[in-house]
């Protein structure tokens, strides 16, 4: 017996269509409300001042790329989105290569303590760190890497790591035995092993932990604010603060600065929707 | 073979291991226990002091102002996290509810729900605050426009408003998040449930509560635990919308703002102490974790395994 079959015959088909299309309109206004702010953003980063106050939801016209033109030569924008890319990427690249020796580790080898170090891992899960942020500050003060990126990359790289351990720990255990045995048999090295034979296999895994550090790091704002000063290494979000401070009174600007930052992240999560929604809900759904 | 194969072995594994478990010990241990130890020292600017006992402790809880800041941060934390309990995780499992009847266009709606949550915090803090704007937020135009201009007010800018203004900003942010988290956990209800509860019942709320929520228990546990360490270590959205002084009058401070300005300085800078800024730090951290601890103890409890 189909589902369907069992749910238009109970109920009649009209009542059923009735339903569906409260829910349907339900739908339709909620995704209204979660896109039309972007919309009303995306519009007032070509207009004037003059245009935003008095029609905020009216087409643009799109020629008008004043608003573009001086954020691109008039702010250190293009500075700060290159300090986030070096940022973020150096942060994911570390994170990857430590998370996945981590769990290759505790996942294909028995040895003592292997079930302690993963707790070790997973108790850094469900620590805020934020909280701990006087500690770190000392700490990176005396490594003598305030206000430089690797004060950023370390915090970030020890934050992405429990939750990256994790992921990657549940997911080499699944990898089948037979291809490792069969390689050992052959007399390849360990590392040969991991290298050659494993890795090639994690790479989905790979990408659910690469996307699930992305946006948190990409977005974070709190370690910058309180390890970088100096206006050249500042990332994306920080930088925001800064030339949102600058040009208050012209909203045109404000806006195109705001479409502009969120666009890189817009653009690669309407691309790989699927990817980033698996990614950033890893943790939760399991 | 060559050489002996279980040294071998042995070391590889250490070297495996060693680099990622020294990073976390380094960066995340070693600082949570160092804010525990520093909460009980004097401090002179970045220098540690003399040993204190729990005087920085009495300072933030039983001596004013303090004591009433610390008050008034923790009770609107509390209001966040119920406000957003609301908002944000009760309107995310109606939104999955609906999504999972997979009508036409659900996976651009799906899509849609969860744009914001890929968005910076800071972005969406502009974008509210200046849609809120009084004179030229597209809030306040619209409801002039459409003759309930009346109802146009500084909406941040006032004690009575400024909070909720916040908590609806976060909620249009995250209401993504737990909506596929819950939408996850319905579709691993298994159909044929489903097929013998719609034999027995035409009632949406029957099967909603009888079936969907028990069922959807795990999910439950994790977005309410989330969201209780989320609300109680609100910062970026309060900081960019309101000021690190939590303005209105500390309508909007929160102890996410509260322990930043007692640790690093207010918006003049000055005011900063590390002893009374780690003892926050410790009296937030112990509250997350004896709650969260006893939300998931107890969510867990009421889950089944299908």
């Amino acid at each position: 017996m189909s589902t369907a079959e069992t749910y238009y015959d109970r109920k009649g088909l009209l009542q059923t269509l009735g339903r569906d299309g409260l829910i349907q309109i339900i739908l339709i206004l909620n995704t209204i409300v979660m896109l039309g702010p972007l919309v009303i953003m995306f519009f007032a980063a070509f207009k004037t001042n003059a245009q935003i106050f008095q029609s905020p939801f009216s087409f643009p016209d799109f020629t008008n790329v004043t608003n573009i033109v001086k954020i691109w030569t008039q702010t250190n924008f293009l500075r700060y989105l290159l300090n986030s890319v070096i940022v973020t990427g150096s942060s994911i690249v570390i994170i990857l290569t430590l998370g996945t020796m981590a769990a290759y580790a505790i996942a294909r080898y028995r040895f003592r303590g292997s079930g302690f170090v993963l707790m070790f891992f997973v108790a850094g899960l469900t620590l805020p760190l934020k909280l701990a942020i006087i500690p770190l500050f000392i700490l990176m003060r005396d490594l003598g890497i305030l206000n430089t990126q690797l004060s950023l990359i370390v915090i970030y790289v020890a934050m992405g790591l429990p939750t990256t351990v994790f992921i990657m720990t549940g997911f080499i255990r699944t990898l089948p035995n037979e291809l490792e045995d069969a390689a050992r048999m052959d007399g390849a090295s360990e590392p040969r092993i991991m290298w050659s034979v494993m890795l090639p296999l994690v790479r989905p895994a790979l990408v659910i932990s690469g996307i699930q550090n992305l946006v948190p790091i990409w977005n974070d704002f709190f370690f910058p604010l309180i390890f970088i000063q100096k206006d050249n290494l500042k990332t994306l979000p920080q930088g925001l603060t800064t030339f949102m401070g600058e040009y208050t009174t012209d909203w045109g600007v404000l806006f195109a600065g705001l479409m502009l930052s969120s666009a890189p992240v817009i653009i690669i999560y309407i691309i790989l929707s699927r990817q980033f929604i698996n990614g950033m809900t890893a943790g939760a759904v399991k | 073979m060559h050489g002996s194969p279980l040294l071998a072995r042995r070391l590889w594994i250490t070297a495996l291991i060693v680099p990622p478990l020294a990073f976390v010990a380094l960066f995340v241990v070693y600082p949570i226990i160092s804010a525990f130890a520093y909460a009980f020292f004097q401090w002179h600017g970045l220098a540690r002091g003399e040993f204190v006992g729990f005087a920085n402790f009495y300072k933030v809880l039983f001596t004013q102002p303090y004591a009433d800041w610390t008050v008034n941060a923790f009770l609107n934390n509390v209001l966040v996290f119920f406000a957003l309990m609301v908002l944000q995780n009760g309107v995310g499992f109606l939104l999955a509810y609906f999504l999972w009847r997979e009508l036409p266009g659900a996976a651009f709606h799906r899509v849609a729900v969860f744009l914001p949550v890929v968005l910076s915090t800071i972005i969406v803090g502009f974008l509210w605050k200046l849609f809120l704007h009084p004179l030229f937020g597209v809030v306040n135009i619209s409801l002039r426009g459409t003759g309930l201009g009346s109802l146009a007010q500084p909406w941040l800018g006032q004690e009575g408003t400024a909070l909720w203004a916040l908590i609806i900003a976060n909620a249009w942010h995250m209401v993504g998040f737990p909506t596929l988290v819950f939408l996850a956990g319905m579709q691993r209800i298994p159909g044929e449930i489903l097929d013998a509860v719609r034999m027995e019942t035409e009632s949406e709320w029957v099967k909603i509560s009888k079936i969907v929520w028990p069922l959807v228990a795990p999910s439950a546990t994790i977005v309410f635990t989330l969201l209780f360490v989320g609300s109680f270590n609100w910062f970026e959205l309060p900081y960019i919308m309101a000021g690190v002084d939590g303005s209105p009058h500390k309508a909007t401070d929160v102890l996410g703002l509260y322990f930043y300005r007692t640790a690093f300085g207010d918006q003049s800078g000055s005011g900063q102490d590390f002893g009374a800024g780690s003892a926050l730090a410790v009296l937030i951290f112990m509250f997350i974790a004896v709650v969260a601890g006893f939300i998931t103890f107890r969510l867990r409890a009421r889950e089944i395994q299908i």
